[in-house]
């Protein structure tokens, strides 16, 4: 008997076959990266009778936005969407007077603040918080945009800061952050964050 | 005729051998990078806003999707909600959280996060009123699904 000799696979329809897979995944494939504004919601506390914190008027800045997607500022200013930035950090950069005091540190004047120290605006960066009253009508779209108007003061505090001190930006820093963490980073990540905290009241909507 | 032949027989055919190893190549791109879309929206597609201070969200396994829009039906008016594949109430939202906790592992609950893709055209009362079933179970994270952006007029 003569043996045959071994033919060879026929690899001709190899490629018929990945393309078919291919178009497959072409096709399902979504490439959408899922990217947003991110929000801690405060707590809800169990204790039923606790005090309610009183927060000095000069050291809340009051936005209010009303079903017409019009913007109030501090109750007397008729402001834009791009306008907030600028009186956000000129509110929260004031430095008018002290921080409040805890056990490791006494009260002590905002040392890297370069607002205009009124003493009728905001006395701290750690006392000042920001009110975001919506109406139950208003459009998202509107109460994302201030949202990120009020993201984008707090960043572009921190990012001043961190030049100014590690000739880094807060920017800059996350993202070193994220290619190698280490000690160090997160330790000048958690002074910028301290030393602008975001404090954003949201109070109930207007009916 | 003769003439023509010539010519034909002076041609190399291109090599298609390496053909497979480039679609292969193709494949097993797409293969990695493909995320497999797991729910149909009973919703029309919220139409995103647009933000520029994003923050990518991390650990994809972690995130609990909530979208918020419009009926696909125009007679039917107000913001509907959606999680996996059926519309629900507002007060059904925590049932929906919970049950993906459970899903995870105890010390993983943490870090979940809750994403809402919401229309640019829906109310925020709604929004508001999520936030707070939210709050009710301690469910804090939470990320404002937006697109990235400058043009900010585009939102109102």
């Amino acid at each position: 008997m003569a043996r045959r000799e071994n033919s060879e696979i026929n690899a001709g329809s190899m490629a018929d076959i990945a393309f078919l897979l291919l178009i497959f995944f072409l096709v399902t494939t979504t490439m959408d990266v899922d990217s947003g504004i991110s929000r801690k919601l405060p707590e809800k506390s169990q204790d039923q009778n606790q005090q309610d914190v009183i927060v000095k008027e000069k050291n809340v800045f009051d936005i209010v936005v009303n079903r017409n997607n019009q913007i109030l500022v501090e109750n007397d200013q008729y402001v834009t969407v791009n306008e907030i930035k600028k009186l956000a950090m000129d509110f929260i950069d004031n430095g008018g007077g002290l921080s409040t005091a805890k056990d490791d540190a006494p009260a002590a004047p905002c040392d890297y603040c370069k607002g205009a120290r009124s003493p009728l605006s905001s006395d701290h960066p750690s006392k000042a918080v920001i009110s975001l009253q919506s109406d139950r009508g208003t459009t998202y779209g509107m109460y994302i945009s201030i949202q990120n108007e009020i993201e984008a003061a707090y960043t572009e505090l921190r990012n001043r800061l961190g030049l100014e001190k590690y000739k880094r930006s807060y920017d800059d820093l996350l993202k070193d952050y994220k290619d190698n963490p280490s000690e160090s980073l997160n330790e000048k990540i958690e002074f910028l964050k301290n030393s602008y905290p975001q404090i954003i009241s949201e109070p109930e909507p207007i009916k | 005729m003769s003439k023509f032949k010539k010519k034909k027989k002076g041609l190399p055919a291109i090599s298609t051998a390496s053909l497979p190893d480039i679609v292969f190549m193709l494949l097993f791109f797409f293969m990695v990078s493909t995320t497999m879309r797991e729910t149909d929206l009973l919703i029309k597609k919220p139409n995103l806003p647009v933000a520029n201070e994003v923050k990518k969200l991390e650990m994809k396994s972690l995130v609990s999707t909530i979208y918020v829009g419009k009926s696909k039906d125009a007679r039917i008016a107000g913001d509907k909600i959606q999680v996996n594949d059926k519309i629900i109430d507002v007060k059904d939202v925590p049932s929906f959280i919970l049950s993906e906790q459970a899903l995870r592992k105890e010390e993983e609950v943490k870090f979940m996060t809750t994403s809402i893709k919401a229309d640019k055209e829906a109310n925020v009362g709604t929004i508001l009123d999520i936030k707070e079933q939210l709050r009710d179970i301690n469910a804090l994270k939470v990320s404002f699904s937006t697109t990235k952006g400058n043009d900010l007029k585009s939102n109102f």
